[in-house]
């Protein structure tokens, strides 16, 4: 009997819309380029103040320009997504094991998130908004 | 006894003929089963009644030999583990995705087995002793360290369910790594080392890039993705103790041993 397995090619560019999860993937890691894209931004603006006041001061204008507004929605949006993701991948990868048992996922996640509470309240505080 | 309720199943299955074809195409079945069936019995029936040049693999009909998987309305699944009352309409029946097919259902599993072997899913251990000092012991907790990833049936629904794998067939993949995590966590291990090889390579964990496709679909609970990892994470300290820590390259040994969980 011949032996003359068939193989199907994966589609290399639209592979993703074939499941749901794939979807939730590609959408976690889209947010990359919002993060990315931010830190250009921060980048731009620490080279404004080290220009100059009156650089400073036009690069604070440019900030409250809608097209800026939008920009720095989506990107807060992504980079929550993007840190909700990581917080919930963090019981995967890093497993606490007490004796025989395991503390639960959601507690390892858990702490992340009050983590990343309290250490959004201290620099809130220390950039004086509060 | 009375009769148990009875279905109507119709089935879509994908069906190949290496002998004589050169695409694979659908083939429509229907038949009526027990309500409480699963997809392998409706494909018996199938079998039995109607069509016996169909092939696919079972075994058990228990979700524990891991021959049956297939891709059920493009989901990868155990079919002796999938419910008939879960699903409405036209059922479509694939062989298992991104891996060649032998014959209707039936899949080549040569590539994962090769995989397999490169990963030396087998103890290798510290200290060789003859058998008269005795066995080797470990306590519950070590045990338990490494238990949910030593509960593998080999049925590759994970690496049908993983895109990386489809798209560089050259990954190792989730099962096979995560039995390499299975040993290198075993308190009587020391063969981590050896594996790191194959696995901290691009081949290796660096091809993983997360999707968790292969956690969700697993029937046996294993949770390759925290394994894969797990196994960045000490590959990771692994290079950092090499590059940048003067005379760290000996410590890779402690890191290991660390790694295994040993109490001694
Ligand atoms: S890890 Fe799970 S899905 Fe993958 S082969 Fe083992 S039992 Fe099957
Ligand atoms: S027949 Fe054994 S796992 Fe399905």
């Amino acid at each position: 009997m011949s032996r003359r397995p068939l193989v199907r090619e994966v589609p290399p560019t639209t592979w993703y819309f074939r499941q749901p999860r794939y979807m939730r993937y590609m959408s976690r890691e889209i947010t990359s380029i919002f993060v990315g894209a931010y830190c250009m931004f921060l980048v731009v603006g620490l080279q404004r103040l080290a220009a100059g006041p009156s650089a400073w001061e036009g690069f604070l204008q440019a900030l409250t320009s809608p097209a800026s507004i939008v920009f720095q929605f989506l990107a807060l949006v992504a980079a929550v997504y993007h840190a909700a993701t990581w917080f919930n991948a963090t019981q995967k990868a890093m497993p606490v094991q007490i004796g025989e048992d395991f503390v639960p996922g959601n507690v390892i996640s858990g702490a992340h998130y009050v983590a990343w509470a309290v250490l959004s309240v201290v620099i809130l505080h220390l950039a004086g908004v509060f | 006894m009375t009769q148990m309720k009875q279905r109507q199943v119709q089935l879509e299955v994908l069906r190949y003929n290496p002998d004589t074809d050169t695409e694979a195409h659908f083939q429509r079945y229907e038949v009526s089963c027990n309500e409480e069936g699963v997809v392998l019995d409706a494909l018996n029936k199938v079998k039995e009644t109607v069509d016996p040049t169909l092939n696919y693999r079972w075994s058990c009909h228990m979700a524990v030999c891991g021959s049956c998987g297939m891709m059920i309305n493009g989901e990868p699944k155990l079919s002796c583990h999938t419910f008939l009352r879960d699903y409405e309409g036209v059922i479509r029946v694939e062989p298992l995705a991104h891996f060649p097919i032998e014959r209707d259902l039936v899949t080549a599993p040569d590539d994962f087995m090769e995989k397999l072997k490169r990963v030396k899913p087998y103890l290798i251990p510290k200290k060789k002793k003859p058998i008269s000092e005795g066995e080797y012991k470990q306590t519950p907790a070590q045990l338990m360290k490494f238990r949910q990833y030593s509960m593998c049936i080999n049925c590759m629904l994970c690496y049908a369910a993983c895109p990386e794998y489809g798209l560089t067939p050259k990954f190792i993949g989730p099962a096979a790594l995560t039995l390499a995590h299975r040993y290198n966590i075993d308190s009587r291990d020391g063969g981590r080392k050896e594996r790191q090889e194959v696995v901290a390579t691009a081949e290796g964990v660096w091809d993983c890039t997360f999707v968790g496709a292969c956690s969700e679909v697993c029937p046996a609970h294993v949770d390759p993705a925290s394994a894969l990892q797990q196994m960045k994470i000490t590959s990771s300290i692994d290079w950092i103790v090499e590059h940048l820590i003067p005379g760290g390259k000996s410590a890779r040994d402690t890191v290991s041993r660390e790694d295994a969980g040993d109490i001694s």
